[in-house]
């Protein structure tokens, strides 16, 4: 952190300039003339922790496809499919028991077995074909697409909240000032706040498990270089299936999560492959913490464009991806 | 990079390029001449149905193919948004031209709209094609996907030029010398004279100095690099010759439907043009027609004949799907490859057995 500020010294004026504003935005009262050029405080504040939560959600889907990415150079296309594949699980099973703790984890379990197999079945055999590797797995996302459409049809479907995440909770943020002079405070959704917490504790324990355990040295190791990893002796096809398992059961989870706080349909596999893509390349091809960033990015783009810029909140997103593309090609926080 | 790979070999007999560089290689082969004799009285022999939902519909999407077949067999960029540079063109058609939603439509004649539309479509397939080719290989497809994608959104969303998710429809067709050219007969010679315009185009390209420079490129940027060759240029001005190929493809497409919604530049489709590519062969031209045929005759019998064996005739996108993994598991040529593969084992049956497991590895 302190190198980076030492090396650009502007742009890290900027940033904190931009961190402070955010801030002042977030917690004080504004004042009228604000609200009467930009709109109510509740809006934009509802707007951002939107962002923010969809960002986790975000998060979830697209470190299994950097991690998967950065270990095996495998761009896995069908990584949408895994995602609806695991909404469908979790809906199924939350339907059947009724718990939902227990749809993620069977859906991580079967989306995992899953991508077990996909690893030891297809990408075992084309080991280092990049391009050949990433057509099959369009090939793929195609086929289960089409099988998903078939055993689930067309309908809409959506994971029910369980009781005890039902309801909005009060956050300790002031939204406006009533005439009498009571402030208001923000209610806001209490399952997402529960579901962003949880991508956050994930996200954080991947990054210890990387950094901090042998196996995720071993991971290091493989995405810096896999010839002479496997050469000291490590079982490296062993850590690509862990791996792979690992990353295909956390876009199953995903899939759980999106289908609570959205919904479940054909379509939105490749809405959400897609929603990776951009993240990746915005974070960077292969870094969690470049996925963590991007995903914020990107999710509190999605939002606030939707609600300041109705029609072109996609046209923002994307404009994001060109900027990164032409300023740092290899993502944000990409070490190469 | 398999798919590199093996369009190296094809593009290997060089001393024979070399002597015969000014002829074409069609004028030999008697194959050649048939097709092209049965393409051109292909109106004696198909009625109005499969002359214009088999025949045109497989030039078309052949000719968008060909534009990534151009790219990926000698550039080696495998580009997702052919299609979406084909649909921008024929939005451009819809909005400059004439057509049902007044509102929107400028009202050229086609002769402006047609031209203004190519231009925009190839300005804006060059400007994606220089953002993609700043990075290589697999990223390249994400971006180009990323940016079909963005366009396909933002189509859905825009009310003011791209009419939202109804599109535009009952696009006006060019009406001149007392013939109708959208009436099938005419219709159809229009396509086949531009699929064939652009076939013999990127047969030429390919053994012109840009093409084989874009093939060293293809096979080695860094040493292109060293002898002095602009390696982003060439990638970008081979972006902006198949943005145009596929400019053209998307204007006959929407004289063709009459029409273009959101549906027409969706994501799958995008991914329906790699598809046609990649089954038919993108190491030569003529690959991309024979995927398009093949995906057409699928699209169009796979319901009827899925029927007929009894099962359920909407799993098409299932057999499209198998049907692709089959081709680029075995074959990383296409049906081209398996074809040659095939004459091979029948010139020499003996030597062959052996070879047959050998795959990629």
């Amino acid at each position: 952190m302190s190198r980076f500020v030492e090396r650009h010294p502007a742009w890290a004026l900027i940033a904190i300039i931009a961190v402070a504003v955010a801030l002042w935005l977030i917690f004080a009262v504004w004042p009228p003339g604000l609200e009467e050029a930009v709109g109510r405080k509740r809006v934009f504040l509802n707007a951002v922790f939107n962002g923010i939560t969809l960002g986790g959600l975000y998060f979830l889907v697209a470190s299994g496809f950097t991690l998967i990415f950065g270990l095996m150079r495998n761009v896995n296309l069908a990584h949408g499919s895994l995602y609806l594949f695991g909404g469908y699980v979790g809906y199924a099973i939350s339907t059947a028991t009724g718990s939902w703790v227990l749809s993620f984890i069977v859906a991580f379990i079967l989306t995992a077995l899953v991508g077990v197999l996909l690893q030891v079945i297809v990408f075992r055999r084309m080991e280092g074909q990049d391009l050949r590797q990433t057509m099959v797995t369009i090939g793929l996302s195609i086929v289960f697409a089409d099988l998903m459409l078939w055993a689930c049809g067309g309908d809409f479907y959506q994971v029910q909240t369980p009781n005890w995440l039902i309801g909005p909770v009060e956050l300790p943020l002031i939204t406006a000032i009533k005439s009498s002079g009571e402030p208001v405070y923000l209610r806001y959704p209490m399952v997402r706040l529960v579901i962003f917490a949880a991508s956050v504790i994930i996200g954080v324990a991947m990054w210890l498990a990387l950094n901090r355990t042998r196996i995720g040295m071993i991971i290091r190791a493989g995405v810096d270089d896999r010839d002479i990893l496997a050469a000291t002796g490590v079982r490296i096809q062993l850590v690509f299936v862990l791996v792979f398992a690992f990353g295909a059961g956390l876009a199953g989870i995903a899939g759980v999560v999106g289908g609570t706080f959205q919904s479940l349909s054909p379509g939105e596999d490749i809405r959400f492959l897609l929603a990776s893509l951009v993240v990746v390349i915005v974070g960077g091809m292969g870094s969690i913490p470049g996925a963590a960033l991007g995903a914020l990015i990107i999710g509190l783009a999605e939002q606030l464009g939707s609600v300041y810029i109705p029609t072109y909140a996609i046209v923002v997103t994307f404009l994001i991806m060109v900027l990164v593309l032409a300023i740092r090609p290899q993502g944000l926080l990409a070490r190469r | 990079m398999s798919l590199a790979q093996d369009a190296r070999v094809a593009a290997r007999p060089a001393t024979m390029a070399q002597r015969a560089a000014r002829t074409w290689p069609e004028i030999n082969n008697p194959a050649a001449w048939v097709v092209a004799v049965i393409l051109l009285i292909m109106p004696l022999i198909a009625n109005g149905f499969f002359l214009i939902e088999i025949f045109a519909s497989t030039l078309i999407l052949g000719t968008m193919a060909l534009s990534l077949m151009f790219l990926a067999g000698y550039g080696g960029m495998v580009s997702l948004m052919q299609l979406t540079i084909a649909g921008f063109s024929a939005y451009m058609v819809a909005v400059f031209g004439i057509s049902g939603n007044a509102n929107i439509s400028l009202g050229w004649p086609w002769w402006l709209a047609v031209p203004m539309a190519l231009a925009l479509a190839t300005a804006f397939g060059t400007l994606g094609g220089a953002l993609a080719v700043r990075t290589e290989g697999i990223y390249t497809i994400m971006i180009t996907l990323a940016i079909g994608a963005a366009f396909y959104y933002f189509t859905n969303q825009n009310w003011a030029i791209f009419n939202g998710h109804t599109g535009i429809n009952t696009v006006a067709t060019p009406h001149f010398w007392g013939v109708n050219w959208r009436a099938d007969i005419p219709f159809y010679y229009v396509v086949l004279a531009v699929a064939a315009l652009c076939y013999f185009a990127v047969e030429y390209l390919s053994r012109a100095p840009f093409g084989l420079a874009l093939q060293g490129v293809r096979d080695n940027p860094r040493r292109m690099a060293a002898l002095g060759f602009n390696v982003n240029a060439h990638r970008i001005a081979a972006y902006a010759f198949a943005s145009f190929v596929a400019a053209l493809a998307g204007v006959l497409q929407v004289w063709n439907y009459r029409q273009i919604s959101p549906g027409s530049v969706s994501v799958g489709a995008c991914i329906d043009v790699l598809i046609i590519a990649v089954v038919g062969g993108i190491t030569r031209p003529i690959g991309p027609f024979i995927g398009a045929l093949i995906f057409v005759l699928l699209r169009t019998f796979a319901l009827d004949f899925l029927v007929r064996l009894g099962l359920d005739g909407n799993r098409f996108r299932l057999l499209i799907g198998l049907g692709f993994l089959a081709i680029v598991f075995w074959s990383s040529d296409g049906v081209i490859g398996l074809w040659q593969r095939w004459r091979q084992s029948q010139r020499r049956p003996a030597a062959n057995q052996p070879g047959r497991g050998r795959g990629h590895g």
